[in-house]
């Protein structure tokens, strides 16, 4: 198991558990965590789980790939940032445990 | 399929040979048989072949999966005008409009990249206060204890407002959005006033003249927050009335995309709870639920019934060869009962766990820009309601729209004891 947290918009933090292996977007629906809608359920299809990765956690999360399906979807979502991602596109790793994401205003 | 006194569609669909099902027959939306044909496929043949159908040759789509599968790889499946774009019906090579809806990345990105931001989360926030003025105002002004129709009262009257919202359109003129907006959808064989392409043009011809002396008018004004000024000055379309039919394809596709799937999701909402009394009571004893309900009505009305896609590859699909220039048919009504995705697909249930998990608008790169703006009408217009009608009573089943594109609802008889 690995430890995730997720900060709302409003700064309220969830911290919850994932086994390793799973995407951080089905961590925060399996606990019901506010703010990740997950409408296509991790096809990469919908832009819905968007977080931004906090600063000490990004060179192990990486960014999207220039030209992926993430990356696309990604340029859809609003108020999208330079460390912007899809959470169905990150999968845990015991490098992983710990990490914090934040969660923007609203998913579309 | 038209259907005689005694017809019962469950038998005919389970009757028939498999390769004469014709699921594009715009009467099965008409008369609301569609289901049991939709089911054979899905269960017996779901990436199905018609040969020589009323629209063409084509593939139908039919489970959940099969079309996440064709939404996420438009490299493969086109959604290009010139193709064939994204209904089913082949329009003649000059009558085919292109769009952002109707291209593929990257123009596609570029075009939909600028009118985005108006329904960015702040600015959903920014129109909430309008929309709830003009529901109570529609809400408080319907009769009690006499039939009207729901319809033109309700949900044309409040999605026409939210485009004279959207586009900065003279609320006085709003009934010429409507009237456009049912002219580009209109199939040339519905009995209606476009009975041919030429005649849609020519009556779209006053949208894109009307629409052209707006878009000079904002772009020599600094940018607004309306969809024709972001148009006139966003870098990737501000050259756009230059090309006529490509700035009338853009703006249908606004229009209808603004208008149509809300109204009959308006329509439809209302339909699926009188027809499910106990939810209704659910919902009216806990209004806390309209944010899973108002998901539940978008997947139980499927606004869009189809898109429609051009293979530019050979490719496989749910086990059958699909082949460079196929017209292959992704049937969102269908894949929204698929019961291997979704838990009791043939129950409206309002408290569902995970309500968003539904095909009516789309995945991938075309999923709909305003879907949220969506959902916001509706979550308003429902808890507008539940405060003021313990019941809605539905005097007569619905009128439908002959089309296998937009599920429509024309007109709805209901009655509100007072």
């Amino acid at each position: 198991m690995a430890k995730i947290t997720f900060i709302e918009h409003t700064g309220k933090a969830h911290t919850v558990e994932i086994a390793v292996g799973k995407s951080v977007m089905q961590a925060a629906v399996d606990n019901n965590v506010p703010g990740i809608d997950a409408d296509c359920g991790g096809e990469c299809a919908c832009a819905t789980c968007h977080v931004y990765v906090e600063p000490e956690w990004l060179s192990k999360t990486g960014l999207p790939e220039a030209g992926s399906q993430e990356a696309s979807m990604l340029s859809f979502a609003a108020v999208t940032q330079t460390d912007s991602r899809l959470s169905c596109q990150i999968t845990m790793t015991p490098e992983l445990d710990g990490l914090v994401v934040r969660m923007p205003e609203g998913q579309h | 399929m038209n259907a005689p006194v005694n017809f019962d569609p469950a038998i005919h669909a389970a009757s028939i040979p498999l390769d004469q099902i014709d699921v594009s027959d715009p009467n099965l939306f008409v008369t609301d048989t569609y289901y049991p044909y939709f089911e054979r496929l899905r269960r017996e043949d779901p990436v199905h072949y018609r040969k020589g159908g009323l629209y063409g040759d084509f593939w139908s789509v039919t489970k959940f999966k099969d079309i996440m599968t064709v939404e996420t790889h438009p490299e493969i499946y086109s959604s290009d005008a010139k193709k064939g774009g994204i209904s089913i019906t082949d329009r003649p090579m000059e009558f085919r409009r292109s769009s952002f809806i109707s291209m593929d990345p990257p123009r596609h990105d570029e075009q939909r990249k600028v009118v985005s931001p108006i329904v960015a989360p702040a600015n959903l926030q920014n129109m909430s206060g309008i929309i709830r003025d003009r529901v109570c105002r529609v809400l408080d002004g319907l009769p009690r204890n006499e039939t009207f129709d729901w319809v033109e009262r309700v949900s044309i009257e409040l999605t026409t407002l939210m485009l004279t919202t959207l586009f900065g359109f003279p609320e006085e003129d709003r009934a010429k959005l409507t009237f456009w907006s049912d002219c580009a959808t209109q199939d040339v064989n519905a009995g209606g006033i476009v009975d041919s392409e030429q005649k849609r043009l020519e009556i779209l011809s006053e949208a894109l003249r009307v629409f052209t002396g707006m878009w000079h008018e904002r772009a020599a004004k600094p940018p607004g927050f309306d969809l024709i000024s972001m148009l006139a000055h966003g870098e990737a379309t501000r050259n756009l009335v230059n090309d006529p039919a490509e700035f009338l394809g853009n703006l249908t596709l606004l229009i209808v995309g603004g208008n149509d799937t809300t109204r009959n999701s308006m329509s439809g909402g209302l339909w699926a709870l009188c027809k499910n009394p106990d939810e209704y009571k659910k919902l009216y004893a806990n209004p806390a639920l309209v944010t899973s309900a108002v998901p539940e009505i978008i997947r139980w009305q499927s606004p869009i019934v189809h898109m429609r896609r051009t293979a530019v590859a050979d490719a496989e699909l749910g086990g059958k060869q699909i082949k460079k220039g196929d017209k292959v048919v992704m049937w969102y009504i269908s894949g929204n009962r698929d019961e291997d995705s979704i838990d009791r697909p043939n129950e409206f249930i309002v408290d569902r766990a995970r309500p968003r998990h539904h095909l009516s608008f789309g995945f991938g790169v075309h999923r709909c820009v305003g879907n949220r703006l969506a959902e916001m009408q509706l979550i308003i217009l429902w808890e507008e309601i539940l405060k003021r009608f313990p019941m809605i009573e539905l005097v007569e089943e619905p009128k439908r729209l002959y089309s296998n594109f937009i599920h429509g609802i024309t007109e709805m008889k209901v009655r509100i004891p007072g």
